[in-house]
C-alpha cells in the first residue's frame, strides 16, 4: 500500500480497537498475519486477534540461545523470532514453471502470480527495512521477480515500535529503528495497560485508523511512546559501520577470518534467517513415467559447496572463504551493489547460529590487527 | 527402447532401505514401467540369472568372507553400481564392532558360536569396489529415492543436495530445537535428505543421513559440551548409524 503521508495526529486504541482492527482486515478478504507462540518461539501465523497474541512473553537471546519466559503483560513483549516475513513474501520454495504435453506439443506454463490480499501485524523497524531491501533487489533491480511484486503489491502493513530490545538487537547502529519511520500503514507502539499509540504511515492507514474506537493521543501518551522506544534503544548491543566496507574489502586475509571459520559449522542458519539474504538456486523435478518436470526456486546459501561451483569444483571449498563472503557481501560490497547495506540490525544470525558466532563481534575484532 | 535390468542386492542390514522401494506405492507402478526388475528377492521369486544388470542397487555393508567376494561379482556384472543407505555407503551401525573384540561378542550372543563366519569388521561398499552413487540414509528417504531412479533413466547426475539438516529445517519453517530448547542436534554437520524430520517433531537430528560437505564436527562437540553434554554423550551422538562415517568416526574418537 501507498500513498500520502497521514496528517492526522497519533490517536490511542485499546485491545478492543486491536480486535476491530484485525476484524476490518479480514472482512476486506485479508490473511492476516501476526506474531504467535509455538514451538518455545515467535513465528508469524493466521492470527484473529489479540488473544492470539504472544501477552505475557518476552523472549532472552543471545549467541546461539533463544527462550521465552513470563513477564509483563505486554502483547509485543517479544520481540524478533527466528524467522521473518521473508518466509511469506520470498518463500522457501517457489515454482516457476511446469510443462504440459509431449513432442511439438510440449508447452510452458508459468506459475501464476500469488495475488492474494494479506496484512502483516507487528513488524518491527528492522524488519520493515529489510522489506526495503528486498523490494530494491527483488522489484528495482535488472532481474526483478513478479512473484515477489505481486505479493508486495497487495500487502498492508501494521508495523509496532520496539519498546524492549533483545540483547543481540543492533538496529540503532544500523539506523532502521527501533522506532518505523517509513514503510507502513499504520504504526503501533504499545502503552502500558494493553493500548496502544497509532498513527497512519498512509492514505489507506489512516482511513483504517479513522473507522476505529479511538481517542486522541494525550501529550504524556506521546512521551511514554517516545520513553519506550527509548529504553529500547538503550537496551542493544553496537557496531562500529564507520567506513566498514572499505575495511572489509581491505583486509581479505585478516587472520580473523581463520579464527571465524574454526567455530563456523557452514550450516547456512544465518542466510536462511536472515531477513535480507536474497540468492536463490532452481531445482529441476522430473517425473518418473513421463516427460513432465518443473523448475522450482529455492533459498540458495552461500555458505554450501554447491553455492560456487563452476566447472572443476566449487571456488569457495572452506569456511573462512565462505564466511569471508557472506559478511564482506552483507556488509561491505552490498552498498557498492544497492547503495546501503544488506544488514538491518536484526541480531537473528546471532541468536540462530548454533554455535552463537556474532556478526557484531567479528567486525570489531576485523578492526584490530590481531587474530 | 530397452528398459533398463535392475538387481537389488542385500549385504549385511536390515531391509528397510529396500522397502523403501516397495513402499514407494503409487511410484512403483512406474517404476516398473520404466524398469525391468530382473532380480528383487524381497519383491519377486526371480533368482539372479547370473547375468549383466544396467543398474544394481545394492544395500547393506561387507561384514562376512562371502560377501567380500559377492560385491565383487555384483560389480563386474553391473554397469551402474548404486548403494542404498547407511550400512551400504558407512558400514552401518553393526560398524560398531570395528575396533572392538568380534570373538568376545560371538560368545556372548550365539548359543553355537561355530556355525559363525564373520570378519572383523563391518565396512562400507566403497571400501572393497568402485561406486558409481551413494544415496544416504537410515533408512534411505523416499523422495531421494525416485529422484535417483528418475535421473537415472534420464542420464543425469540426482539432485541430492550434500549441504546440512539445518538447510531443510529452515525451509521448513521449524523453531531450532538447538537453540530454543538446548537439545543436542546433529544437524548441523548431518547431510540433507529426510526433510529435517526429527526436529520437526521436537528432536535432535542424530545424524542418520552421515556427514554433510566439510562438516565441523569438532566445533558442535564444543557447543554440546558448552550446552551441557558430557564426553560419553558427544562419544555415543557420533556413534551410531553412521558411526565408521570417518568425520564421525574421528569425533567420536576424540571424545572416548
Amino acid at each position: 500500500m501507498s500513498g500520502a503521508a497521514a496528517k492526522a495526529g497519533p490517536v490511542v486504541i485499546d485491545a478492543g480497537g486491536f480486535d476491530a482492527l484485525i476484524a476490518a482486515l479480514a472482512a476486506e478478504g485479508r490473511e492476516v498475519l501476526g506474531p504467535v507462540k509455538r514451538d518455545g518461539a515467535i513465528v508469524y501465523d493466521a492470527i484473529s486477534g489479540q488473544g492470539d497474541l504472544p501477552k505475557g512473553w518476552v523472549d532472552e537471546q543471545s549467541g546461539g540461545h533463544y527462550r521465552l519466559s513470563r513477564e509483563g503483560e505486554a502483547y509485543f513483549g517479544a520481540t524478533l523470532g527466528p524467522q521473518g516475513w521473508k518466509r511469506v513474501l520470498h518463500p522457501p520454495q517457489q515454482r516457476l514453471w511446469r510443462t504440459e504435453g509431449t513432442g511439438e506439443n510440449t508447452g510452458i506454463i508459468a506459475e501464476p502470480l500469488d495475488t492474494a490480499k494479506r496484512a502483516f501485524i507487528g513488524v518491527r523497524a528492522c524488519d520493515l527495512a529489510a522489506i526495503a531491501v528486498q523490494d530494491k533487489v527483488l522489484t528495482e533491480g535488472l532481474y526483478k521477480d513478479p512473484h515477489y511484486a505481486a505479493r508486495r503489491e497487495n500487502l498492508f502493513i501494521v508495523a509496532v515500535n520496539c519498546t524492549r530490545s533483545a540483547a543481540t538487537c543492533f538496529c540503532t547502529s544500523m539506523g532502521t529503528g527501533p522506532k518505523a519511520d517509513k514503510g507502513y500503514d499504520i504504526a503501533l507502539t504499545e502503552l502500558e495497560g494493553g493500548r496502544f499509540l497509532a498513527e497512519a504511515g498512509s492514505a489507506a492507514g489512516e482511513a483504517r485508523l479513522a473507522a476505529l474506537p479511538s481517542a486522541p493521543a494525550t501529550d504524556a501518551q506521546a512521551r511514554e511512546a517516545e520513553a519506550g522506544i527509548a529504553q529500547a534503544a538503550a537496551q542493544q548491543r553496537r557496531i562500529d559501520t564507520d567506513g566498514l566496507p572499505e575495511l572489509l574489502k581491505e583486509r581479505p586475509d585478516h587472520p580473523r577470518w581463520s579464527e571465524v571459520a574454526q567455530r563456523c559449522l557452514n550450516c547456512a542458519n544465518c542466510t536462511l534467517v536472515c531477513p535480507t539474504c536474497f540468492c536463490t538456486t532452481t531445482d529441476e523435478v522430473t517425473a518418473l513415467d513421463g516427460p513432465e518436470t518443473e523448475r522450482v526456486n529455492r533459498w540458495g546459501s552461500c555458505f554450501t559447496m554447491d553455492f560456487s561451483h563452476v566447472h572443476g569444483g566449487a571456488v569457495r571449498k572452506g569456511a573462512k572463504s565462505r564466511y569471508r563472503q557472506w559478511m564482506t557481501h552483507k556488509l561491505g560490497t552490498w552498498v557498492d551493489q544497492f547503495g546501503e547495506m544488506g544488514c538491518v540490525g536484526c541480531g537473528r544470525c546471532i541468536s540462530w547460529c548454533p554455535v552463537g558466532i556474532d556478526i557484531t563481534e567479528e567486525a570489531a575484532a576485523l578492526r584490530g590487527s590481531g587474530g | 527402447m530397452r528398459k533398463p535390468r535392475l538387481g537389488v542386492w542385500k549385504f549385511s542390514s536390515c531391509d528397510g532401505c529396500q522397502l523403501s522401494l516397495l513402499d514407494c506405492e503409487d511410484e512403483l507402478l512406474a517404476v516398473a514401467g520404466a524398469i525391468d526388475i530382473a532380480y528383487f528377492p524381497e519383491a519377486t521369486r526371480k533368482d539372479d540369472d547370473g547375468g549383466r544388470y544396467d543398474i544394481a542397487f545394492v544395500e547393506g555393508s561387507v561384514t562376512t568372507p562371502h560377501e567380500a567376494e559377492l560385491i565383487r561379482d555384483v560389480r563386474q556384472r553391473a554397469d551402474t553400481l548404486i548403494t542404498l543407505g547407511a550400512c551400504a555407503t558407512s558400514g552401518g551401525i553393526q560398524a560398531l564392532k570395528n575396533g572392538a573384540d568380534v570373538t568376545d561378542f560371538i560368545a556372548a550372543v550365539y548359543a553355537h558360536p561355530d556355525f559363525i563366519d564373520t570378519l572383523d569388521t563391518a565396512t562400507p561398499i566403497s571400501d572393497h569396489v568402485k561406486v558409481d552413487f551413494e544415496l544416504r540414509g537410515c533408512p534411505i528417504s523416499k523422495p531421494h529415492l525416485i529422484e535417483l531412479v528418475a535421473a537415472t533413466l534420464a542420464g543425469r547426475a540426482p539432485q541430492t543436495p550434500a549441504h546440512s539438516v539445518c538447510y531443510e529445517c529452515k525451509l521448513a519453517g521449524h523453531v531450532c530445537v538447538m537453540v530454543a530448547e538446548g537439545k543436542p542436534c546433529l544437524g548441523p554437520v548431518t547431510h540433507a535428505g529426510c526433510g529435517a524430520l526429527c526436529p520437526g517433531y521436537a528432536r535432535g537430528c542424530y545424524g542418520c543421513f552421515g556427514p554433510k560437505e566439510t562438516p565441523n564436527t569438532a566445533a558442535l562437540a564444543a557447543r554440546l559440551a558448552g550446552n551441557g553434554a558430557d564426553k560419553r554423550q558427544i562419544h555415543r551422538l557420533f556413534s551410531t548409524f553412521n558411526t565408521n562415517a570417518p568425520e564421525f568416526r574421528e569425533e567420536a574418537k576424540a571424545h572416548e
